[in-house]
């Protein structure tokens, strides 16, 4: 098959997606309103200490992002496993790396971004401004992607099992340590003042690995789990 | 990678040869040292009790489950190697009819076309051979059983494939569908193609040899 089918295949595949969860629009409320309610959540229980609401924003928006993230995780391959449509994927005529990128993609514009334009709203309500805020949605723009395609891995070795819930957040937390360290250590540092290049290239680096590599064992994952 | 030689096209035997498939399911052997062939036109209907294995036959064939043992060619490759290059010629449809209920008759078609390799038919052809016309912009979901089966048995039309592996295709078929179906395989057959298929249906499909494959 030619490159151009197999970039045909791509996005219909990314439109179906969309056009699926537009339909159900509860898969993509869902995260947000669990991501604004956790952070209000914090704002509401740390008291009236504008200082130490401060200095935990970062943290606070990460976390609930990481949160957010991992309870969407299921639905990228759910119910695709459900109805069949997984086995004719993974029989299509195109690599299967390619498909799960383009499901990742979907996941991602229907999960990922809306946090990502909700964020400046939570970082007003945690008293984060300027120079962080633009930092947070810059981490939050190259991290979100990478748990989405990394979270995909865990989807795909649980999405035989009958409750993969639990075990999916077992597999994936740790994985999210890295982007959850740089994440929040940029923030800081720029609202402090400091240069946070270094942070920002990490999280790049990390993207660009997850890009490369994670899609392989999601495929091999999935045939596992179809077998 | 697939070599193209004018030598490699001489020897290389069209079709599917199994031989020596083994498959066994929590420590019991549900087939054993399976062999045979199947060449251009030809029909195995896969006969055995409940549980015999033919559903897990027919998913080692596809290449989505493990075989313990044994091999499975196609045009003398092993399937395992041509990954999606076997896919393409090769259309699946199992118990599940694989189509999402959200999206309509006509997107479910096309995303099958994208997926396989498409053939010229086109989507209102399509929906008329399977009695689907006016159908185009519901949402499978709204569609009965039978309905729904006769949108997974679109794919067989939407894409270009020699082989069809068929898990009981007349599930949930009234009599009209199960006669628009089996026009569909004497077709697929007299053009050359090849079917596997289990069904618990006597069919009826005249001047076309059956050979029937008995598991125990």
């Amino acid at each position: 098959m030619n490159d151009r089918s197999l970039a045909r295949a791509f996005s219909l595949l990314l439109r179906r997606d969309l056009v699926i969860n537009f339909r159900q629009r509860s898969e993509c409320v869902n995260p947000v309103l669990f991501f604004v309610i956790v952070v209000t959540l914090f704002a509401l229980g740390t008291g009236a200490d504008r200082a130490l609401l401060l200095s935990m924003a970062p943290g606070v928006i990460w976390v609930s992002a990481l949160l957010a993230s991992m309870l969407s995780l299921e639905s990228i391959f759910r119910s695709d496993f459900e109805d069949g449509s997984l086995e004719q994927l993974l029989l299509s005529a195109h690599p299967v790396t390619v498909l799960v990128l383009a499901k990742v993609t979907a996941h991602w514009l229907v999960t990922g971004l809306p946090l990502i334009l909700v964020a400046p709203l939570l970082c007003i309500l945690l008293g984060l401004s300027g120079e962080g805020l633009e930092t947070l949605i810059l981490t939050l723009l190259i991290g979100t992607p990478i748990l989405s395609l990394v979270g995909a891995i865990g989807v795909a070795l649980t999405v035989g099992l009958r409750r993969g819930g639990v075990i999916i957040s077992l597999l994936v937390l740790p994985l999210y340590i890295p982007v959850l360290i740089f994440g929040t250590s940029a923030v800081q540092m720029s609202a402090a003042g400091f240069p946070v290049n270094g942070q920002l290239s990490m999280l790049a680096a990390l993207l660009a690995l997850a890009l490369a590599l994670a899609p392989l064992p999601t495929a091999a994952a999935l045939r596992m789990s179809l077998s | 990678m697939l070599m193209s030689g004018p030598d490699q096209q001489q020897r290389a035997e069209p079709g599917l040869t199994v031989s020596g498939l083994h498959c066994s399911r929590d420590g019991r052997d549900l087939f054993k040292d399976l062999s045979f062939r199947l060449r251009a036109g030809e029909l195995l209907v896969v006969e055995g009790r409940n549980g015999s294995g033919k559903t897990s036959l027919l998913r080692i064939l596809c290449g989505i489950r493990m075989q313990e043992s044994g091999s499975i060619n196609w045009d003398d490759s092993p399937i395992g190697e041509l990954g999606p290059l076997y896919h393409q010629e090769m259309a699946y449809i199992g118990h599940h009819d694989g189509i999402k209920g959200d999206l309509t008759v006509a997107e479910n078609i096309q995303l099958a076309k994208a997926l396989g390799k498409p053939s010229g038919t086109d989507l209102q052809t399509i929906l008329k051979r399977l009695q689907l016309s006016g159908y185009n912009e519901v949402l499978a979901r709204a569609l009965s059983a039978g309905q729904k089966r006769r949108l997974a048995l679109s794919r067989l039309l939407a894409t270009v494939s020699r082989l069809w592996i068929l898990d009981e295709p007349f599930t949930s078929l009234d009599r009209r569908g199960v006669e628009i179906c089996e026009q569909l395989i004497s077709s697929h057959l007299t053009h050359g193609g090849m079917v596997v298929m289990t069904s618990h249906h006597a069919m009826e499909l005249p001047g076309v040899e059956i050979t029937r494959l008995r598991l125990s």
